[in-house]
Formats: C-alpha cells, sequence, structure tokens
C-alpha cells in the first residue's frame, strides 16, 4: 500500500508532474498488448539515472513492486503491474546521446522509440538491423529487456546480438554499467548478455550501448507463390543450403493467404497455398544477381508464380500482402491468441502440419504466418471470446503447440518473452533444476523480489 | 430530425482496440506529451471507464479528451480500424450534456448555429469582432489576433471577407445541359474568409460546363461543433443543411473543404436514414475533377517555361477517406507547377477544430514539425483542399518564419484556366 507520506517522497524525487496518481492516469497504465489490465497504484515517469536509482532504494526499503514499462506494446504482459504497486515508465527519457561513426557505435537511453533511432542512424550511413513489428512505437529500452526480434533477424540476429553495453538500475537499487562500446570485451560475467531478454526482472536499463553496422546500399524484394506449404518450406531449405542468406524471409500459410484475399483485394491465385516474401540486400550490383539466383534454385519447388520488385514503390506493394494479415485475420474471429513459437528452421513444413492437426482436433482456426527464415512462426488461434467454450479450446490448442514445438526441439517463444502469458508453460521448456539456477540469480540479485515480481516464473519467490 | 449516436453506441467499437500501442506511432496530440491518456488506446480505456461508471467525468478525464484533434490519424495506422475520434467525438458530447458546454464550446454553438449571426460579424468592420476575434493592429495584412484566454497571441488568421461569397455569387450559375448540375457546399472557410477559391471553383466547373447551385440558406456543416461536444447545434445545422439541399435537383454535391466533405458525406450519413441519400452524393471537388477530364484537359495546356514548386498538405478529412491521389493529378497537370512531395505530408497540420485553441501550444509544435517538412521539399508554395488546413498551414510558416505560402489548389487551377 503506497500511502500519502510515500507519494510525497516519490514527488520529492520526481517533481509533481512525473508521479501521475488520479484514477485515470491509473486506467491508462493498467494494460498492455496482452490485453489483460491490471490497475498500479502510481505511475511515475522519471527522468534521470538518479531518480530510479532513489525509487528502488525507496521501493526495497517499504517493500512496494516495480513494473518497468516503455511503450506497454507488449505481447506477454511482461509490463503489467499484476500486483500494483508502482508502474516505472522509461519513456521520457529519450535521447539518443551519441552516434559514434568512428567507433559505429551509439548510445542511447531506454525511451527512443525503435524507428526513431533507425532513422537517425541512417541519416549517416549506419544500419541497425533488429525491427520489431512494432517498431514505429515500442521503445529500445522494451526491445533490449524483451530482446525483441522481426524478419531482418534471419540475416543479422536479434536485439541482443547488437546491445554491447548498459546502463542499468539493480532492484536494489545502486547503478551499475555493464559492457561497453568495444568489440571485444571478457572481464567478468557477461551481464549484458543476461540482462537482455530478462524481461525487466533483473535490473532496470538506463541507457544502451548499440553496435552498428554500415547500411547496406540497396535492397531488393521479391515475392514468390508456391502451391503448397512443402514447395516454401524446401525453398527456405535450398536457398541456406546454397549459402544465401536472405535478409527476409517471410512465409503466410494457405489459411492466411485465404484471410488476405477476403478481407482485400490483392492479387493473390488460387492455386497459391504458401508465400515467401524475400529481401535481399547489400550493394546494388550484386543483388539482381542474388535475387536470380534465388529465382532458379526455387523454381522445381511447386512455385506458382514469381514477382521481382523493381522499384521501392512496388516493393512495398509486395509487402503490403504481408502487413494487411493482421487486420484480415479479423474477419475468420474477433479474437487472438498470438503464439510466436520457433522450431529449427527445417521442422517448419512439419510444425505447419502439426498446427493444422490441433486446429482440427478442437475445431478452431488457426493461423501461420511469420519468419520462415529463422524457424519463427506466428501462430495465431482465432477465437470469439464470446462464444462460450472458445477460450477452453484455445487453452488446450496452445498447450498442444507448445508440445508440439518441443518435440521437434523448438521453443515456445522466438520473441515476445514469457511475461505472465506464457509463465504457467515453463515447465514445459525448462526443467526443474535450470528454473531453480534462473530463480537463484533472480534472488541474488533482488532479495525482496521488488522488481518486476511474477513475471517468468508462476511461482514467485516471496510465495 | 438529425440524431447523434451516444458514447453507449460505441461499445463495440471501444472492444475492438486490442491496446496494441500502434496509435502511439501515428498521433500528433500523443507526440507533444507522450503519456497515455493522450493516445488514442489511453482515450478509448478512459471511454470505456466512463461507460462502465469507474471513473466520472473528473478534471483528468475531461483534459486527456480534449487532447485529441479528431484528425482520425490513429485509426489510419490502426490494425483494426478502430474509430477513435468517433469514440471521443462522442464522449465529448455526453461531457457538454452533462456539464454543459465550456464557455468557448458556447461561443462556437452560439456563432454557427446561427448564419445570420455569423453574417452580421463578418460584414462588422471585416472581422469576426468582438465575440471571437479581436482585431489588433496589424503587421501585415493578414495578422489578426484572437483574445485571450480562449484564443492566444501570436496567431496568425485570414481577413474576414467584408462580403461573405455567396452574397457575391447567383443561387444558380447555368452551364452545358448535357453536363452534370453540382451542389456547391460551400462551407464557412470559403464563404467568409477565402471567396477568391469560391469563385476558382466555380470559374473550374464552368469550364467544364456544369450547371452549380449554391442555395444561399446552406448552414456550416457542423464540424467545429463536433469537436466542442455541441450535439443541438449539429443535430440542427445538419436538419437545417438537409432542407436547404433537398430544395434543389441535382448529381453531386461538391465540397472544395475537407472538413465539409467528411461532415456532409460521412458524420451525417450516421444521423438518420434521411440522410443517407444525400450524404452518398457528396464528392470532393478534385475527385469530380478528375473523373470529368480535367486533368487530360490541363495535360494539353502548353506548360510554363518558369514554374512554381508546389507541393501538397493532406488534409486528415480527405486522407482517412483515401482520397489522396486526385488532388496530386490536378496539381501536376497544372501548366505552371512544378509537383513535389514533402515528408510526411499525410499527416496533421495540429488545427483539429476546438484542439488548437485550447492547447495552441501543442498545435504550435505540431504545426512547426509540418513547416520544417515544407522547408525541406523546397516548394514556394503549400496547396491543399480544406481552409481550415490553409489558416493553419499559414500560421505554422509564420511562426517558422518561412515565406512559403498556403493556399487552395483551387487558386492554381484558377490562375491556369483560360479566360
Amino acid at each position: 500500500m503506497i500511502d500519502k507520506k510515500i507519494i510525497e517522497e516519490l514527488v520529492q524525487i520526481l517533481g509533481k508532474d512525473n508521479v501521475l496518481t488520479s484514477k485515470a492516469e491509473r486506467i491508462c497504465y493498467s494494460y498492455d498488448a496482452t490485453q489483460q489490465s491490471f490497475l498500479p497504484e502510481v505511475i511515475l515517469q522519471p527522468g534521470s539515472t538518479e531518480e530510479i536509482a532513489l525509487v528502488m532504494k525507496l521501493a526495497n526499503r517499504e517493500l512496494i513492486p516495480v513494473f518497468p514499462r516503455g511503450a506497454g506494446s507488449g505481447f506477454t504482459g511482461g509490463s503489467l503491474p499484476t500486483k500494483g504497486g508502482i508502474v516505472l515508465c522509461t519513456e521520457q527519457m529519450d535521447q539518443i546521446l551519441e552516434i559514434d561513426e568512428e567507433n559505429l557505435v551509439a548510445t542511447v537511453e531506454p525511451g527512443v522509440v525503435t524507428e526513431r533511432f533507425q532513422k537517425a542512424v541512417e541519416k549517416v550511413g549506419l544500419f541497425y538491423p533488429p525491427d520489431p513489428a512494432s517498431l514505429k512505437f515500442s521503445t529500445l529500452g522494451g526491445n533490449v529487456a524483451e530482446c525483441a526480434g522481426g524478419p531482418r533477424c534471419v540475416k543479422y540476429g536479434v536485439t541482443k546480438d547488437f546491445i554491447i553495453g548498459l546502463e542499468v538500475v539493480t532492484p536494489t537499487g545502486d547503478i551499475i554499467t555493464t559492457g561497453g562500446p568495444t568489440m571485444k570485451g571478457v572481464v567478468g560475467y557477461d551481464l549484458t548478455k543476461l540482462l537482455c531478454g530478462s524481461e525487466g526482472t533483473l535490473g532496470i536499463i538506463t541507457r544502451i550501448v548499440i553496435k552498428l553496422l554500415p547500411l547496406p546500399e540497396a535492397k531488393k524484394t521479391m515475392l514468390v507463390l508456391f502451391d503448397s506449404i512443402d514447395g516454401a518450406a524446401q525453398a527456405v531449405s535450398a536457398i541456406t543450403r546454397n549459402k544465401i542468406i536472405p535478409t527476409t524471409l517471410e512465409f503466410m500459410d494457405g489459411r492466411t493467404i485465404e484471410c488476405v484475399r477476403q478481407a482485400t483485394d490483392l492479387d493473390l491465385p488460387e492455386a497459391a497455398q504458401a508465400v515467401l516474401i524475400i529481401e535481399v540486400d547489400g550493394d546494388r550490383e550484386f543483388l539482381d544477381k542474388q535475387v536470380n539466383r534465388i529465382a532458379e534454385i526455387i523454381k522445381p519447388l511447386g512455385v506458382v508464380e514469381t514477382r521481382i520488385a523493381t522499384t521501392p514503390e512496388e516493393s512495398e506493394a509486395l509487402w503490403q500482402i504481408r502487413r494487411s494479415v493482421s487486420a484480415s485475420l479479423r474477419k475468420v474471429n474477433p479474437d487472438k491468441f498470438n503464439e510466436d513459437i520457433c522450431v529449427p528452421r527445417s521442422k517448419v513444413p512439419e510444425m505447419i502440419r502439426k498446427v493444422d492437426a490441433i486446429a482440427d482436433k478442437y475445431q478452431i482456426p488457426i493461423v501461420n504466418f511469420g519468419h520462415a527464415g529463422d524457424g519463427n512462426i506466428h501462430v495465431n488461434i482465432m477465437v470469439n471470446k464470446k462464444v462460450s467454450g472458445d477460450i477452453m479450446k484455445a487453452e488446450g490448442a496452445i498447450k498442444d503447440v507448445f508440445k508440439a514445438t518441443l518435440e521437434l526441439g523448438g521453443t515456445m517463444s522466438g520473441e515476445h518473452g514469457v511475461g505472465i502469458a506464457k509463465a504457467p508453460y515453463i515447465p514445459l521448456e525448462i526443467t526443474p533444476i535450470a528454473a531453480e539456477y534462473m530463480k537463484a540469480i533472480k534472488k541474488a540479485l533482488d532479495p525482496n523480489n521488488i522488481l518486476n515480481p511474477g513475471k517468468i516464473f508462476l511461482d514467485s519467490l516471496e510465495d | 430530425m438529425a440524431k447523434l449516436k451516444k458514447l453507449e453506441d460505441y461499445r463495440d467499437e471501444i472492444e475492438r482496440c486490442v491496446k496494441c500501442g500502434a496509435c502511439r506511432a501515428h498521433c500528433p496530440a500523443f507526440d507533444a506529451e507522450r503519456r497515455e491518456g493522450r493516445v488514442a488506446r489511453g482515450k478509448i480505456a478512459l471511454a470505456n471507464s466512463i461507460l462502465e461508471g469507474e471513473v466520472g467525468l473528473e478534471p483528468k478525464v475531461l483534459e486527456d479528451l480534449s487532447q485529441c484533434l479528431l484528425c482520425g490519424s490513429c485509426c489510419a495506422g490502426c490494425p483494426n480500424k478502430v474509430h477513435t475520434e468517433d469514440i471521443v467525438a462522442a464522449a465529448r458530447r455526453q461531457i457538454a450534456e452533462e456539464r454543459g458546454l465550456s464557455t468557448f464550446g458556447k461561443g462556437v454553438a452560439t456563432v454557427l448555429g446561427r448564419p445570420k449571426l455569423m453574417n452580421l460579424l463578418a460584414k462588422s468592420g471585416g472581422s469576426l469582432s468582438s465575440i471571437l476575434f479581436k482585431k489588433l493592429p496589424k503587421n501585415s495584412g493578414l495578422n489578426l489576433r484572437f483574445p485571450a484566454p480562449y484564443l492566444e497571441k501570436g496567431r496568425t488568421l485570414p481577413p474576414i471577407t467584408a462580403k461573405p461569397f455567396r452574397e457575391r455569387v447567383p443561387e444558380v450559375i447555368p452551364g452545358d445541359s448535357q453536363q452534370p448540375t453540382v451542389l456547391f457546399f460551400t462551407g464557412c472557410g470559403i464563404n467568409y474568409m477565402y471567396p477568391a477559391v469560391g469563385e476558382a471553383f466555380l470559374n473550374a466547373l464552368n469550364f467544364l460546363g456544369v450547371t452549380v447551385i449554391v442555395p444561399k440558406d446552406q448552414a456550416c456543416c457542423g464540424l467545429p461543433a463536433v469537436s466542442a461536444g455541441a450535439t443541438k447545434t449539429i443535430e440542427s445545422l445538419a436538419d437545417q443543411n438537409l432542407a436547404a439541399i433537398n430544395r434543389h435537383n441535382f448529381d453531386y454535391i461538391v465540397t472544395a473543404c475537407a472538413s465539409c466533405n467528411s461532415g456532409l458525406g460521412n458524420i451525417y450519413a450516421e444521423m438518420g436514414d434521411e440522410f443517407k441519400e444525400m450524404s452518398a452524393k457528396v464528392m470532393d471537388i478534385f475527385v469530380f475533377l478528375a473523373r470529368h477530364g480535367l486533368p487530360e484537359k490541363l495535360e494539353a495546356l502548353p506548360k510554363s517555361e518558369q514554374r512554381i514548386k508546389v507541393t501538397y498538405h493532406d488534409p486528415c478529412h480527405l486522407r482517412n477517406q483515401g482520397i489522396t491521389k486526385e488532388p496530386r493529378q490536378i496539381l501536376k497537370a497544372l501548366p505552371q507547377v512544378e509537383f513535389v512531395e514533402m515528408p510526411d505530408a499525410g499527416t496533421c497540420c495540429g488545427l483539429g477544430g476546438t484542439y488548437s485553441v485550447y492547447h495552441y501550444e501543442h498545435t504550435k509544435r505540431i504545426a512547426a514539425r509540418k513547416a520544417g517538412n515544407i522547408e525541406s521539399s523546397g516548394a514556394e508554395l503549400v496547396a491543399t483542399d480544406c481552409p481550415g488546413c490553409i489558416m493553419q498551414l499559414q500560421d505554422g510558416i509564420n511562426h517558422a518564419e518561412g515565406t512559403q505560402r498556403a493556399l487552395h489548389i483551387l487558386e492554381l487551377l484558377a490562375e491556369a484556366l483560360p479566360e
């Protein structure tokens, strides 16, 4: 319980305007993209690392839970204030502090919106590849905390592959830095990697050191329609077997194509049962050659049609097909559970077949699309929450999907994290001993279990 | 009788918001402060809480709901196409109903609801004078200032014409009997501030041989009242306009103001069956001109040797209807124009009805960004299709100390057409 005295203390630390307590404001910070909602007691909008450290000290003294939050766009409830307490927003700390063109390194505050950062570095010919679907509004702090992915990860890797240093406020209110602006560094444990994807349970990220690449000169997009999902999956394997790693390799299954067909007037012939959107980047003269080579490799694999964009507008038109998926799914059913499982790339067709069987078993539509290049499939279980029994069916289907994923050597989450949405399923993937190992780290760093309690693991430590 | 929907009627629309946060990337009001209450997702949560009785109409709620330009940018960028602008407008009506209209809202309702008063104000010394605007010594021919506290200092406004457009022209301007008949819904901007745009409208349609009807008794479309939450004013204006329009026979109702286009074409359509037929006939001037062969006729004119660089600003009320191609098509076809695209041409200019009155500082920030984009395009002129946007764009440019001029595409068209 946060009493008046504590609020006064918080106001002293942060100033009146940055301590929000009205019911209206609390409602506005009670949700994220999971569509669940928990009312916090107070929202803080700190402007500096030092303020956050003071808040954490106070929270430890008074045993108040603190829930860090970026843009609140997560899909697994990682930032939800499940136990009331404090929502601590880092989005007011939104300065790009430095773009070091000599060392190809940038330093930013956590509240910088991902796309803004990408545009800023691209202006000087540099490149930050991670591109989560939410890049226009999610913050870099949130991306690091959840280790966000995106279509370009096939070639470049995920967020953690670009984070080389952090400044962090520890759960007990100390300020530490990890890693730094050097490409190499092996002194001590790699806390940077530990914190990337720790879902805000081990520290509050207050500064991020990011490795950059030179901006590729150009990119080229192609859309390939296949007569079966197997053809598309074999194409993915064939491309990689031929030592070509495209920037992106997005796929849509037959059900997804059907949704898009029904919801838009985009041109997708009936014979198309799977789609791959393939993009390559690099030197201009090299791209035509690479695209033609890909077209040749995949030709025998049931290709219905290949479209190659020759202008940015044509490329945009091809991507439009992929972008229209989300909205078109609503035609199937109003509500969805979006799971982001990841399997070894070669197992994608087998996984899709298993998901189709699960859809049949529960008599519930399941639509698959995602990042074929890295085996990350967005399994969308479409339900109508108003229809009784639909949620039960979805829960059964989700569990079956996770089991099938793990049987194929995959993981339950490629990029959304665990949060509260996947916490019940953790024992399916992580053995009790490995879970204890992880919890020991949490306990050592956050003895009072103040920071983002109840996330990742169901049996939170204070119980 | 016109009947607007209640907040209660938007429950399904509210439920369709999945709180993904995509609106954060598109909301100009959110961009100014970055707080959840300012963005569509937050406003929908608040609207829902009002319906559920979880919050009353307390100051924080009112403040957040006032922070919306009703520009629809969030809806354009929303994966589920949730119309937050309609939800906020309905919430404002409920607020006005329960708490009464704000003082400024009352002013808006009084003036808009009484066309005679508007005419009188326009005639009294060429300004809307005592009730809303106060004419101060001007630095240039265009500088007027709003009196505090509702209208803050330093705002540039166009002069109010001494003789409104509709009083300058006959009610029917006959054309070729083979051509369609158009009813010109002028809107207040053209009638009182930009009569030259109205004249250019008539020239363009005359050039195509189109018969034009300009009903004298048409009223304001009511959009400023939508922004203020003045339910009765909007409903009564809709009834007045329906009666004025139904007196005539015509093929299309054509507008040269994006807001009027949306008001008549979209908002009225929701107000009862008797409006549906009328709303279906509403068409933007450039859509009309493009469909009736004007671009081809313009292309046939010899290109000027020295062309002027012009960029285009998409008014929200057209962009949201997907009308982005036709205005550009006409601009590009003009013989004296070299068209250049500016960055983010589709983002709101920042006017947003009463928003810019209550939140002028935020408005200025939004307009400053727009002015920067106009500057970076290298254009000398920024053309658009909405008098409200023209006013706001010019204000933004003036604050940024830019040299560009904002004008209606019709003004450029008038220059190009043969006498």
